[in-house]
Parts: C-alpha cells; sequence; structure tokens
C-alpha cells in the first residue's frame, strides 16, 4: 500500500518536472513562430539597402541600423577585448591570491550591473564631456558590457590548457611571458574566440545602454563623432509607435537581428569544433 | 550556449592530459612568488601588464559606482531621504520622489519570480535527475537560446502578442476567478504590472534554470547512490539527498534571476506602460527604476531632473549589486567560482 503511495508521489513529481521543462520552452516556440511569420512576410530587399522613411509614410528601411550595429560592435570590441582578455590571462596565470578573487568577484559582479546604468556610466564619461551623442560612446557602454564576459571566459579557457605544455615552453629556457603569448594563448585560441563571439551574440542586442549614448539616427552616421543607429534601437523606435508599416518593419528587424546573433553563436561552434582538437 | 563546456569536456578527453584537473602542482610551484627568483625582465613587464588589465575591471566597477554618486549628489543632497519615500515624481514642479518606481520593480521583479522558480527549478531537476540521456543536451541547448534572445525582441513579443492575449483571456479570467481581491480589479488594459512581470519571468527562468542546473550537477553522485541504495524513490533522493545538498547554490541561483529582474529595462519599458503612480491592482499600468530612466533620460531639461534620475540608477546599482554579490558568494559556495559564471 504504502509503496503504491510512494511510487504515485515518485510519478507525479517527474511529470510536473517534466511539464516544466516543456512550459519553459513554450514561449521560445511561440515566439520563433511569430518571428518566423511576422518577420519573414516583411522583409524585402528595400529592408537591407534603404534608410527609413519620414513618420507615417510607407516602405523604406534601416540600411543604417544594420551598419551602425556593426560599426558599435567594432568600437565595442576595441575596448573590451584586450582587457577582457589580457584580464582574463592574469586571472588564470597568476590570479592565485587574494587579488585574483577580487578581480574574479568585481566581473562576476560587473556582469550583473544592469544595462541601463551602464548607458548612465558612458552617458557622464563620454557624452558629457564630449558635449553630444556619439558612436564612441555607445560603443563605450558596449564595451563595458562585454568586459566581464570575455574575461571570464577567457580565463576558463586558459586554465584548460594543460600544464604539461607550459613546463615543456619553460624547460627550453622559454621565458614565461612568451610561453603564455605564444603557446598558452595559441593553444586556447579556440577557446578564446568562441567566448568573444558570444560576448558579441550578447551585446549585439543590447538596447538600453544605446538609448542615451548613441541616440538614434535617421540618417547614415557621419563619423563616430556623431549620433548613430542600431538595429535594436530602431526595432524599439518603431515598436513602440503608432504606425502599421513601422510595426511591419520591426518584426523585420527582429527577425534579421535574431539571425545576426544565431550566425555568431552557430558558426563559432562550427568552425571551433574541428579547430580547437586539432591544435592541441 | 553549451560550446564552451562542449569544448572543455572534449579537451578534458584528449589522451595527452590524462588528468582532467588542468592545474598541476609542478606549474604553480614554478610560477610561485618566493622560491625561484625572478630574473627575467619581460616576465616581470608581462605580469605588471596583464595585472592591470585586470586590476582594471574592478576599477570599472569601483568607477561606475563612484561616478553615479557624483552625478546624483545634488539630487541627494536636495531631496535626502525624502527621496526613497515620497510618492512625487512632478517634474514640472522640480519635486522628485522614486517611490511608484521601487515599489514598481519590487512587485513585478517578486511575481515574476513567483512564476520563474518553481518552473526553473523544475526544469533543472528534470534535466539532471530525469531527462533521458539523449533529451538533455537539445534541451539545455534550447534554455539557453532562451537567454540569447534580445530583451527588446521579447518586448516586442510582448507588445504584439502577449498584451493582447493579456487583455482578451488571462485578465478577465484572473478577475472573475480572484475578483473579489483589489489585486484584479480595475480596467483591463492589457499593458500593467502583470503582463510585464509574465514577460520578466520567460525572461530570468533561463538564468535560473541553468545556474540551479550547474549546482544540481555538483552535487556527488555518491549523495544520490546513498539514497538510492536505502531503497529510496528519485523523489526521495531529490529531496533527502539532492536538493538539501544544492540548497544555497539554488538560493543563489534564485537571487541572480532576481537581479536580472530588476535590472531589465526594454522588455519591462514596452509593455509595463509608464504610469508613475501606486495602484492595489496588478492590472494597472505602473512604472520600474529601469524603465523610468529609459522613458525620460533624454527627456530631462534640467539639471535636477537628471540628477534625480541618476539617483534611481544609484539605487538600482547598489540594490543589484548587493543581489549580485551574495548570490554569486552562495553559488561559489556550492559550485566553485566558475559556477555560473559564464552563464549569468
Amino acid at each position: 500500500m504504502r509503496d503504491t503511495r510512494r511510487r504515485l508521489v515518485n510519478l507525479a513529481v517527474q511529470v510536473t518536472a517534466a511539464l516544466c521543462a516543456v512550459a519553459v520552452l513554450a514561449p521560445l516556440v511561440l515566439i520563433s513562430t511569430d518571428l518566423l511569420m511576422k518577420g519573414f512576410s516583411s522583409l524585402n530587399w528595400a529592408f537591407f539597402t534603404q534608410l527609413p522613411k519620414p513618420a507615417g509614410e510607407v516602405g523604406g528601411g534601416m540600411a543604417n541600423a544594420i551598419v551602425g550595429t556593426i560599426v558599435l560592435i567594432a568600437l565595442a570590441c576595441g575596448l573590451g577585448l584586450p582587457v577582457g582578455v589580457f584580464a582574463g590571462v592574469y586571472l588564470a596565470e597568476y590570479g592565485h591570491g587574494r587579488l585574483g578573487w577580487c578581480i574574479r568577484f568585481a566581473a562576476d559582479v560587473l556582469m550583473g550591473v544592469p544595462s541601463i546604468v551602464v548607458g548612465i556610466y558612458a552617458y557622464t564619461l563620454v557624452v558629457l564631456p564630449m558635449h553630444g551623442f556619439s558612436a564612441y560612446a555607445g560603443g563605450f557602454a558596449l564595451g563595458v558590457i562585454m568586459l566581464p564576459i570575455v574575461t571570464r571566459t577567457t580565463e576558463e579557457m586558459v586554465k584548460l590548457v594543460p600544464g604539461s605544455l607550459r613546463e615543456a615552453a619553460l624547460a627550453l629556457g622559454v621565458p614565461m611571458w612568451r610561453t603564455v603569448l605564444w603557446v598558452v594563448l595559441r593553444t586556447a585560441r579556440g577557446g578564446i574566440i568562441t567566448g568573444i563571439m558570444l560576448a558579441i551574440a550578447r551585446v549585439a542586442g543590447e538596447t538600453a545602454p544605446l538609448l542615451f549614448t548613441a541616440f538614434g539616427n535617421q540618417f547614415w552616421h557621419h563619423g563616430l563623432n556623431g549620433p548613430i543607429s542600431a538595429l535594436p534601437m530602431q526595432l524599439y523606435t518603431y515598436a513602440i509607435s503608432p504606425f502599421d508599416d513601422w510595426h511591419r518593419q520591426a518584426w523585420a528587424g527582429a527577425l534579421v537581428l535574431m539571425g545576426l546573433i544565431l550566425l555568431t553563436s552557430l558558426s563559432v561552434r562550427l568552425l571551433t569544433r574541428g579547430g580547437f582538437r586539432a591544435t592541441l | 550556449m553549451d560550446t564552451i563546456e562542449q569544448q572543455a569536456q572534449r579537451m578534458n578527453e584528449t589522451p595527452e592530459i590524462g588528468a582532467a584537473r588542468p592545474v598541476p602542482v609542478a606549474r604553480s610551484r614554478l610560477r610561485s612568488s618566493g622560491t625561484v627568483p625572478r630574473t627575467n625582465l619581460g616576465d616581470r613587464a608581462f605580469r605588471a601588464l596583464v595585472c592591470a588589465f585586470g586590476v582594471a575591471i574592478v576599477a570599472v566597477l569601483a568607477s561606475i559606482l563612484l561616478v553615479l554618486i557624483v552625478e546624483s549628489w545634488d539630487s541627494i543632497r536636495t531631496f535626502g531621504l525624502s527621496f526613497l519615500i515620497s510618492s512625487t515624481w512632478d517634474p514640472v514642479f522640480k519635486q522628485f520622489g522614486a517611490l511608484p518606481f521601487i515599489y514598481g520593480t519590487v512587485v513585478a521583479s517578486l511575481l515574476a519570480l513567483l512564476q520563474a522558480v518553481p518552473l526553473g527549478v523544475g526544469t533543472a531537476v528534470f534535466l539532471t535527475e530525469i531527462a533521458p540521456g539523449w533529451l538533455r543536451t537539445p534541451v539545455s541547448f534550447l534554455v539557453e537560446f532562451l537567454a540569447a534572445i534580445p530583451s527588446v525582441v521579447y518586448g516586442l513579443w510582448g507588445v504584439f502578442v502577449l498584451v493582447p492575449w493579456e487583455r482578451t483571456y488571462i485578465q478577465p479570467l484572473l478577475a472573475s476567478l480572484f475578483g473579489f481581491l483589489p489585486l484584479f480589479q480595475g480596467p483591463k488594459y492589457g499593458i500593467g504590472l502583470l503582463t510585464a512581470s509574465m514577460l520578466l519571468a520567460i525572461m530570468v527562468v533561463p538564468y535560473i534554470t541553468s545556474v540551479t542546473h550547474e549546482v544540481l550537477r555538483a552535487v556527488p553522485s555518491a549523495q544520490r547512490e546513498a539514497a538510492l541504495a536505502l531503497g529510496a524513490t528519485k523523489w526521495e533522493m531529490l529531496r533527502i539527498a539532492v536538493l538539501p545538498y544544492g540548497r544555497t547554490g539554488i538560493i543563489g541561483a534564485v537571487m541572480l534571476g532576481l537581479g536580472r529582474a530588476i535590472g531589465e529595462t526594454m522588455a519591462v519599458t514596452m509593455v509595463i506602460g509608464n504610469r508613475g503612480q501606486i495602484s492595489a491592482s496588478l492590472f494597472a499600468p505602473s512604472n520600474t527604476m529601469a524603465s523610468v530612466i529609459a522613458n525620460e533620460f533624454s527627456e530631462a531639461t534640467y539639471d535636477l531632473y537628471v540628477h534625480a534620475l541618476v539617483e534611481i540608477g544609484l539605487v538600482l546599482l547598489l540594490v543589484t549589486l548587493i543581489i549580485n554579490a551574495l548570490a554569486r558568494l552562495l553559488v561559489w559556495s556550492v559550485a566553485g567560482p566558475a559556477g555560473g559564471a559564464r552563464r549569468a
């Protein structure tokens, strides 16, 4: 009798857990179908090649926003990659002490700082002194968001490089710094690139920190010192606008953005799959 | 995404490495500061250089805090503590009290956790203990994919799909079932606290799931085997051996989710209705700390207005800093410093 009850409870718990998984994945299915259906039907050539039309007019595209996103990501990489990769190297190679603990902790906490706060930070540090919204400010904000992600993945990948490789290099009389740069980093290259691409995929969709740094622009940007548009920001403007044609384009923009993000993470997966093992 | 982890596994499987622990004693001895005299200038310079980059991260975190304090000092001095307890937010008369936004943030985040925690923990349990092996990788991949969707895309979906649903199905249903409670009274716009919290729940579930997943995986299998050897069913094993062992880590995972929910901006801004008033009803439009900054920062016309918004940012930062610091320590205590780090 008791055993039947125990078995029933056990079964019920397992079924509930499975239902939880279904419930968690259900929104993914719903969002993907909406995105594909509404996005594909609104996607056309003009979307990729034309500038936005004035409010209320039908047609136009988001060419400037697509370029803007790429420019902003490049700027963010300029800040986030060197600092992040070398900080990760420090954590993996020298970060056993208290300072290492502090940096690791700071990086993890920095990951949890709301992106809108990073926006205020960039506004104060870059926009105010430069007297205007700029691509630099937007890139700076995105770079700060990338930083901890790149650091922690680099650290993990460098730690995975077997100690025997370092010892072999050191035994040949190679100084530590060259060992790290030429042996360790080369070995971990695939993994580090994966981490970088994941960080790029993450910041590509960021909107909040750009609202008052890059600010957005309905035209092509003039140099990096002025306001610049970005895909997620354009998407936001269009989604909350009252115009049907802009809503249509917002769905198209969302599909393109998701495609970009998916492409980034998937291509890295495929590219590093073969290469990483080969380098070892 | 799973990529790094899979690579890690693959590296560990490579025969040359043998032992999976990649920090052998010999290496740390080689680098230990006292025993081997450091004569190589290049080494010292390199170490100083990478150390400087590491310290830069601490500096960025510290300077974020500092910049926000300096920028909001004007507002802190003018309003003092009443900033946090006054509910008047009136830019025209230069009166700023952040209580409605604090209220909105707290209610929306807690409601979101109420929905996300059972689902997230259940899914993590499913992934570690119940799902057949072939199902684990695809399910955890899809969960991670949910975390990769940008906030603004969730917002777009929220505005055009979730809000109409709320208006026509969910809110009328709740009102007819629990309409006697003030929580479920009032006009059903579709936008508002309830909708925002549901969207937030969808967004934080992947974080709670993947960190809990990692924590549960860190539970030694001897614990499970001991319970099973005593004749426990799977549920009893979970209850007496797995969940108590991972409890601290799971609490950490929930707090990481809370930190996410509190700081989430775009999706919330798009569906919450942006009205800075405290209302008993969950159907009512509201505003969170993050959404008021997103909405008003570029329209703030005079300095004090900007400083007041920055002070809201400061409050937001302090709350998330505390929550995240606690959460990290909890997760680290179970899964080690790598636990949950790259996933959340």
